[in-house]
């Protein structure tokens, strides 16, 4: 790929990559109907959080398993604001735009603090601290009031905008909003990751007493992961508020949490590119598997029983097919440069 | 280098896995404006609803979209209405917002339908509220009792079944105050409109100083001890609950297992007799549920009339014999409202059609007391009879109240009288 604008390099190359899939993806728009504009809005939401949570798991070494809850931190700042926003009477862009930076900013503070509590803790213990805070999503949701207990709270619905309103239809434009979103956050994720940030979050994640030792603050650097992945999380929380004009405790549940890590393991930890497929297979897989059971002659009874189990099932045998087989994830199966050239053995370490 | 080149290639990839399924899919836009309403062919008219199959909130009202496809399959085999057959495509949500958000998309812009018909639950149906008025879809006969539904002008498509939990809440109070004078009365309600809208009704009726004491509870905490505690402590005589029936089963069972007698009033929605038996068990349910009141403005299911005869034919034919309850009952009544009103749209069925008869008042139902459906007033009913139940049977006592902004007046129940073979227009 590096045959495409060879000159181009670092940042600069990042930048113009990610303005480029942007803009694809935005054309792509103009080829989908309605309902799929709305699935692939989803798909640019969710990658804006598996981008985020794949930088955590694979560069930093840090699992969470409670994404979903800065997901909804993110949501809930985004309906709060949007809400008071339109009952002061602010609209359109400029509402949205406020409402987003809350969103962003609840889910950023929500972040730190686990961050916080992570750079103390290891393996286990982290996932357990992680588990806890999504399980408290619901209980937290019910204690105060302003959250709208189990039915969660609605957010002002922002429409096509005057000057487009001839052009595209509210589908495409919201999934406009998404991809802008999830371009400019995982343009921003991938210059972190690529650079020295980066190199730093691999040192801490490969031996953490070797990175100290050789001047990298561990601590801090986790710190940075965790709040900057939440960052992520709250910013496609919020766009999934923005996009369905609601946000609930069901929407945010244990079960969505782990299909996150399931996402980002299935594409390729640690890889953006993983992320992307991961988000796809989440949004489409459900949606295959119960169109494709529509087509069987089953029993009304059966077909039933299948629909809300059957993609739980399919993607436990996917998880588990592809880490036997492909433990570096779905985007191994992508032929690069360095698969086809003979490798050199790997240094063993110790 | 060779990390980020990867990542290219995989999003291309990814963008290409995208685009290939979704020329797999029928990727044709929808086209509006050629003149032809959604759902409709020459022999078929297409609805969708949205349900929960699965998850916790399945047991029960999974059998209301079943009850409702074994009315349409025996009135597509008695010819259909206006000559055409019901095709009702179920999805299952699991009661969460987030999945209903997506069905009921995929319902209206993939499948087309004409309407959404009986979307069930209040936190779910929502989430989804805004869009079905954005885009103008008929949303009929939501199946709860939330006050949201009946708001003409924000709303002008959605239309409820359900009587409205401030009705109940209003009917109950008055009944408290007919047959237990004096009584200290208190709530005790889901924290959410279920809850909040029976208090309101109860406040409504008794006055904000008439509710001796309020507790609430969160579906997310099985435990009621805290609130059946200090309901006892407060000297609560007569309880309403603002409940679905796994709390009314653990609130009575909680009274009772700290030795406190006393009496229950339910809604519409927490006091299904077979519903609860299930939850209470066999032995101990019969004796806990003894005098239980509520109130129900459908045919009772375990009572005797011409409806519920049929429904119990179609119930054994079509619906493969599943235990026949208040969630049939539902199903079916719903069922052959949405028949009515389309029967009563004509021959050629538009989206604006159907609406202008539901408000036009024109329709019946087939419930205790007529329809109040009209242009400024969305909402179904505003007379409900008082059920009670004695030796294990769940029937009207002859006691209603038709309730007109909180204030209930005692009336005489008027059924609905059956109409032959339970086919509208026949």
């Amino acid at each position: 790929m590096t045959r495409i604008l060879p000159s181009l390099r670092g940042r600069n190359r990042i930048i113009i990559f990610g303005v480029i899939l942007t803009i694809l993806a935005i054309a792509l728009t103009f080829l989908l109907d309605p309902y799929r504009n709305f699935q692939f809005a989803t798909i640019a939401a969710y990658f804006t959080v598996t981008a985020g949570l794949t930088l955590l798991v694979g560069q930093s070494g840090q699992l969470s398993l409670g994404h979903a809850a800065l997901m909804a931190a993110g949501g809930y700042g985004y309906a709060l604001t949007a809400n008071a926003l339109a009952e002061a009477g602010v609209g359109g862009i400029g509402r949205f735009l406020m409402s987003f930076a809350v969103a962003v900013v609840v889910a950023g503070l929500l972040g730190l603090l686990l961050g916080l509590a992570a750079a103390r803790l290891h393996g286990p213990y982290l996932a357990g601290v992680t588990l806890a805070l999504i399980v408290s999503v619901p209980a937290v949701a019910a204690t105060f009031k302003i959250l709208g207990g189990d039915q969660g709270l609605p957010s002002p619905y922002q429409g096509v905008p005057t000057a487009l309103q001839s052009l595209i239809a509210v589908e495409q434009w919201h999934a406009w909003v998404a991809i802008l979103i999830a371009g400019a956050l995982v343009t921003w994720l991938t210059l972190l990751r690529n650079g020295s940030f980066g190199l730093r979050m691999r040192a801490v994640r490969d031996d953490e007493t070797a990175a100290r030792l050789n001047g990298v603050p561990a601590g801090r650097v986790k710190v940075s992961a965790f709040t900057v992945s939440a960052v992520a999380a709250g910013a496609g929380g919020a766009t999934l508020c923005f996009i369905t004009q609601s946000v609930s405790p069901g929407a945010y549940t244990l079960s969505f949490s782990l299909l996150l890590v399931v996402a980002v393991v299935l594409g390729g930890l640690g890889s953006i590119g993983g992320a992307a497929l991961g988000s796809v297979l989440v949004v489409m897989l459900p949606w295959l598997i119960t169109t494709a059971t529509a087509q069987l002659p089953l029993s009304a009874d059966m077909a039933q029983r299948l629909t809300g189990n059957l993609p739980v099932l399919v993607f436990g045998a996917l998880l588990t097919v592809t880490i036997l087989v492909r433990p570096g994830g779905l985007v191994d199966l992508v032929p690069t440069r360095a698969n086809q050239a003979p490798q050199p053995a790997p240094t063993p370490t110790t | 280098m060779t990390r980020l080149t990867r990542n290219t290639a995989a999003v291309s990839l990814a963008g290409a896995a995208t685009l290939s399924l979704v020329l797999a899919a029928c990727s044709t836009p929808a086209s509006p404006g050629n003149g032809a309403t959604p759902g409709v062919t020459d022999d078929t008219v297409t609805i969708g609803t949205h349900t929960p199959l699965t998850g916790p909130a399945a047991p029960g009202y999974a059998d209301v979209s079943a009850a409702a496809l074994a009315y349409f399959s025996y009135l597509n085999d008695e010819g259909g209405v206006n000559g055409r057959t019901i095709n009702y495509i179920i999805k299952d949500d699991a009661y969460n917002p987030a999945n209903t958000q997506m069905v009921v998309r995929e319902l209206v812009q993939d499948d087309q339908v004409f309407a959404i018909f009986n979307g069930i639950g209040t936190a779910p149906h929502t989430s989804v509220l805004e869009y079905l008025n954005e885009k103008q879809v008929p949303d009929l006969f939501v199946a709860t009792g939330s006050k949201s539904w009946n708001q003409p002008e924000k709303y002008p498509y959605t239309f409820p079944f359900n009587a409205d939990y401030a009705v109940e809440g209003a009917a109950l109070a008055q009944y408290a105050t007919d047959e237990y004078p004096r009584q200290k009365v208190c709530v005790l309600g889901q924290d959410d409109d279920l809850g909040g809208f029976i208090l309101e009704g109860v406040k409504a009726n008794l006055g904000a100083d008439g509710v001796t004491h309020t507790e609430q509870y969160s579906t997310s905490n099985p435990d009621l001890t805290a609130q059946i505690g200090a309901m006892q402590a407060a000297g609560c005589e007569v309880n309403i609950l603002g409940s679905i029936p796994a709390f009314t089963a653990l609130a009575m069972s909680t009274a009772a297992r700290i030795g406190w007698d006393t009496q229950w009033f339910a809604t519409s929605v927490g006091l299904d007799y077979a519903t609860l038996i299930e939850i209470l068990g066999e032995d101990t349910g019969p004796k806990l549920l003894e005098n239980l009141s509520g109130v129900n403005y459908l045919p009772g299911a375990y009572g005797d009339g011409e409806w519920v005869d049929l429904f119990r034919e179609v119930n054994e034919k079509y619906n493969s014999g599943a235990p026949f309850n208040g969630n049939t009952v539902f199903g079916m009544s719903a069922a052959y409202l949405f028949a009515e009103a389309l029967e009563k749209t004509g021959k050629n069925p538009t989206r604006e059609g159907i609406l202008e008869v539901i408000r036009s008042g024109s329709l019946a139902g087939n419930g205790v007391a007529p329809l109040a459906f009209s242009g400024d007033n969305h909402g179904s009913y505003f007379t409900v009879g008082i059920v009670t139940m004695h030796d294990g049977v769940q029937n009207f006592n002859d006691v209603a109240y038709t309730v007109d902004g909180g204030e209930a007046t005692r009336v005489v129940m008027e059924p609905v009288p059956f109409v032959e073979s339970g086919i509208p227009g026949s």
